[in-house]
């Protein structure tokens, strides 16, 4: 399935198994209910990486983190936004591989998807299809700053912004004989 | 009033042209018409029964009279001349086109407007008290907080795509003018016992629709300063875990109810404990750089009681009426807050010609620092006049058809657009409204009957809000034929309560009887100085219901 991040399409070097067998797979994206056995079937250099429902608990998958090196959340579709919930809370406990939004999102959602965590998204063809990468790419920078503190860059923060041009402007008069 | 920064005004433009370029990719056939649904839902455009309708917000109900003369203009260049102001103390034009919309929205952008997020599944405009800064018994004001979560809300990258809609209401005074009970978040600004500190007490789970709530307190004293990080902690919970099987079980009242309001509260603190908060709350500078716009005015300092005042009363038995009954009482000595009745009797609730509103404006500027407020209950209100000024205010007034002396008495109705305009209304409600107000039009009878609030629906979503009028009506259809089903008992103040069906629905054109009768056993029971409500709290739903029995029997 086509694959976007921040700066376009990108190849897909994961392989999506239906099970557990992962055994020749150098990357293998497993479903959640196979993933306790197939980490069991690990072997040394393989990586490992899993697809969960979006009404996963972060609790549950919090312990098998470690040993992933990649995170799928499932969007059944575009209007259901729990998936960004989710991605924050795992970006919170510390997971620092990649997180993957899977499923018919629209352009309009990437800079939410990328700010929510994300770093990349995986469209079925048909979404892919209708919508081609300068959409998403232009919908990404629809607003070069938003409100929300905590989802991006203090850069692109308009409230760290206006605290930024505060103490420039402390300083200045401070400077000010 | 707030004013835009440059990174506010930049944030609309770019919304503007997000929209422009959404509705490119709606034409050209990258977007289906299900994926633009909500993002023009988001901007305010909805298809109704006719035409398209585009709602304005008009943030916690403030505007200043250049903004209310852009809405007038916009009425008369791209509707018929008209616009409907809404329980959500927004603006509605019911007949723009489609293609003129990224027009008006840089119209609106030029006066700091915008229509973001007055529709569509996320954190719609935030409502407040109409009397904010003004009231007597206020605490503190809730405009900043109500600004700082305007801004908070737009756009948000986590909670755009919730479940269902998602409302929020402050208020700031001891009387909730602002239905907070029955918001999703209602906010309220109170002092702590102990420290003295103002603090928000949160509620979550109010909502009206099919399935009316009075929302729950799930925290009595919220520091000021977390207050951003303990909505991202609410929202956070209600994105993760509210219904989306089923839109109609789908806003945060259901979960809540399923719950339990306690365990809700654990799951939110539960939340809000992992949450880093310097890193999320607006920092105290912030806070206090909005707060500042909200400043009081430059006052006169005036005696509490102005004798042209007095003089104009006392030679104009219809203005001393007006004045009694169209004013509110202020903080400051030889002020006023004046309520303008958008419902003359007859009209449709809530609607104002482009010609009125400039009417409005011109007063405003005049007479009232330049600054308007929109309430729930479909009414303006000048919030700073000075009590010697209401004579020249009024005759103006009564130039404009806008001087009705009626606000919160039987004739001040809500009522939604109803089935002449809406696409989900399964009845009429401006013309029962406008049948009530003609059966009750004679000054002396509403004022011996005195505060009554009659609110209608025209379908099972409540946006006439009828589960809180003192009597409810809600048009619904039965087998092809429109029925009224009317409550008792509900209240939309803090002591916010849902009302009870009295009976069977009524045919459109029995609603006036049934009224007339309930108001008859109110007249009849009443104690001394006993207003309506009171009087259905103290003898109850039983001497009504009889009254209302005899309404279906005599329509039988």
């Amino acid at each position: 399935m086509p694959l976007l991040d921040r700066n376009g399409a990108r190849a897909d070097g994961w392989t999506r198994s239906e099970g557990a067998a992962i055994d020749n797979i150098p990357a293998a994206i497993v479903p959640w209910e196979f993933l306790a056995e197939a980490l069991d079937r690990q072997v040394p250099g393989q990586s490992i990486g899993v697809l969960i429902p979006n009404n996963l608990p972060t609790a549950e998958l919090a312990p098998f983190l470690p040993r992933l090196a990649l995170v799928a959340i499932a969007f059944p579709a575009y209007s259901d936004g729990r998936g960004f919930s989710q991605a924050r809370q795992i970006r919170r406990v510390g997971f620092a591989g990649e997180l993957r939004a899977s499923g018919p999102l629209i352009a309009d959602q990437f800079a939410y998807a990328l700010s929510c965590g994300f770093d990349t998204v995986e469209l079925p063809e048909a979404s892919a299809a209708r919508q081609p990468v300068e959409q998403w790419l232009r919908a990404r920078a629809s607003f070069s700053r938003t409100y929300q503190r905590g989802y991006g860059t203090p850069e692109r923060n308009i409230l760290d912004r206006r605290r930024a041009a505060r103490t420039d402007a402390a300083a200045t008069s401070a400077a000010t004989p | 009033m707030y004013r835009y920064d440059e990174f506010d005004e930049h944030f609309v433009r770019e919304r503007v042209a997000q929209f422009a370029d959404q509705v490119s990719r709606r034409l050209d056939g990258s977007l289906t018409e299900d994926e633009f649904k909500p993002l023009r839902l988001k901007n305010g455009v909805y298809l109704q029964l006719h035409a398209y309708m585009l709602r304005i917000a008009v943030p916690y109900g403030t505007l200043n009279s250049r903004q209310l003369r852009r809405l007038a203009l916009i009425g008369e260049k791209y509707d018929r001349g008209y616009g409907h102001f809404t329980t959500r103390q927004n603006l509605q034009f019911n007949w723009p086109k489609l293609r003129d919309i990224p027009e008006i929205l840089g119209l609106l952008a030029d006066v700091e407007m915008h229509c973001i997020q007055t529709s569509g599944n996320c954190i719609r405009n935030v409502t407040a008290d109409h009397f904010a800064g003004v009231a007597q018994d206020e605490i503190e004001d809730p405009r900043p907080t109500a600004e700082l979560i305007r801004q908070w809300s737009s756009a948000h990258p986590e909670f755009s795509y919730l479940p269902r809609k998602f409302k929020i209401a402050v208020t700031g005074a001891e009387a909730d003018r602002a239905v907070i009970k029955a918001h999703d978040i209602g906010l309220r600004l109170r002092r702590h016992p102990d420290t003295h500190e103002t603090c928000y007490e949160v509620s979550v789970g109010g909502g009206l629709g099919r399935t009316p709530m009075i929302g729950k307190v799930v925290r009595d004293y919220l520091p000021k300063k977390d207050l951003l990080a303990y909505l991202e902690a609410i929202m956070r919970v209600y994105n993760l875990e509210g219904r989306r099987d089923n839109k109609y079980k789908a806003r945060v009242k259901i979960l809540v109810h399923e719950i339990g309001a306690e365990e809700f509260a654990r799951r939110v603190e539960a939340e809000f404990a992992q949450l880093d908060g310097p890193s999320i709350n607006a920092d105290p500078e912030e806070v206090a750089r909005i707060a500042a716009y909200f400043a009081p005015p430059a006052y006169e300092t005036l005696p509490a009681v102005s004798n042209t005042l007095e003089a104009a009363k006392a030679s104009n038995p219809a203005f001393a009426r007006w004045v009694e009954v169209n004013t509110a009482p202020h903080k400051v000595p030889g002020y006023t807050a004046l309520t303008i009745s958008l419902k003359p009797i007859g009209q449709a609730p809530g609607d104002a010609s482009s010609e009125q509103m400039r009417v409005v404006a011109d007063l405003a500027q005049r007479y009232s620092f330049d600054e308007l407020r929109v309430t729930h209950a479909q009414n303006l209100v000048l919030p700073h006049v000075r009590q010697r000024d209401l004579f020249a205010i009024w005759q103006k007034l009564g130039e404009a058809g806008l001087a009705e002396a009626n606000i919160g008495l039987v004739t001040d109705i809500i009522a939604c657009p109803g089935l002449d305009y809406c696409a989900l209304a399964t009845a009429r409600s401006i013309p029962i409204a406008q049948a009530i107000q003609q059966r009750f039009a004679n000054e002396a009878r509403q004022r011996e009957i005195g505060p009554l609030g009659i609110k209608i629906s025209g379908c099972i979503n409540a946006c006439g809000h009828h589960h809180v009028g003192h009597i409810g009506i809600l048009g619904l259809e039965k087998r092809g034929i429109e029925s009224y089903q009317i409550t008792l008992g509900g209240d939309a103040t803090e002591n916010a309560a849902i009302g009870e069906i009295l009976g069977p629905g009524l045919a459109a054109e029995d609603v006036p009887d049934a009224i007339e009768r309930i108001v008859a056993v109110y007249l009849a029971e009443r104690a001394e100085g006993e207003s309506f409500i009171d009087n259905v709290r103290r003898i109850g739903l039983a001497p009504f219901k009889a009254a209302f029995q005899e309404t279906t029997r005599a329509a039988a």
